[in-house]
């Protein structure tokens, strides 16, 4: 099992180049039992739709 | 939509596209350039405004494209020098040595909370604001812009670890802020 500091990794470089599926599905094994990090990654896709969004309409 | 309907429309979006355009460029002159050549390319291409999207949404994506044209060419002009730093220096600070986080991270709801309301994005634009130049400029490319990450790290000339500690950095900073002025005390946007 990948500790909270290896799946924050994986979880940033996710929005900078496409994971392999093995990353996907440790971060997926990881998230189901990690209130913490399923937090974090909401965030950064907040953050992502956020500053698409900008100006806002 | 007459042509004066259409003047007046665009003229009432100057200074949302200047605002736009100075955070992304930093630097008045060129944004002021980067408008101009939007309202002309808009005003030419009048006849290909369906009406469809709204006309903001349309000008700023005119807008974008203008951008990342200045961007490429001032990027060929000034190199940016490389970090050369570690960011496992990042990640330390985070979490503890068994890998656990120090803190762990807030709750932020449902994102539509936030994303419907215009102060939001007052605060979002405060917080891209107060980044470092350098990590903006790169942020920029990669969430504003759209442009993917492999061209980012080849306009710039940097090394793609470097590339990505930029974006890991620009990207914490936000997270940050939005937390401090956004997401604090009374959680404006968001429920626990």
């Amino acid at each position: 099992m990948k500790t909270c500091k290896e799946v924050h990794r994986m979880v940033i470089e996710g929005q900078d180049r496409s994971l392999s599926f093995f990353e996907r599905m440790a971060i997926r094994v990881h998230l189901m039992m990690c209130g913490a990090c399923r937090r974090f990654e909401a965030q950064m896709d907040f953050l992502r739709q956020a500053v698409r969004r900008f100006p806002g309409d | 939509m007459s042509d004066a309907v259409f003047h007046a429309e665009l003229d009432q979006l100057r200074p949302t596209l200047m605002r736009f355009a100075v955070l992304q460029l930093r630097d008045e002159q060129s944004a002021e350039d980067a408008v101009q050549d939007t309202l002309l390319a808009a005003l030419e291409g009048k006849d290909k405004f369906s009406g469809r999207s709204q006309l903001r949404t349309w000008v700023i994506s005119i807008l974008k494209n203008k951008i990342v044209d200045r961007i490429r060419k001032r990027v060929r002009e000034v190199p940016m020098e490389d970090l050369g730093e570690n960011e496992d220096e990042d990640f330390d600070s985070l979490f503890a040595a068994d890998g656990h986080w120090q803190s762990k991270p807030a709750n932020w709801g449902n994102p539509a909370a936030s994303l419907e309301q215009s102060r939001f994005y007052d605060v979002l634009e405060l917080c891209m604001t107060a980044l470092p130049e350098k990590l903006a400029r790169v942020f920029t490319m990669r969430e504003i812009l759209e442009m993917e990450t492999d061209e980012i790290c080849k306009e710039l000339a940097m090394s793609s670890s470097n590339c990505w500690v930029v974006l890991y950095r620009a990207r914490m900073r936000l997270r940050e802020c939005l937390q401090l002025k956004w997401f604090g005390d009374d959680m404006k946007g968001a429920s626990e």
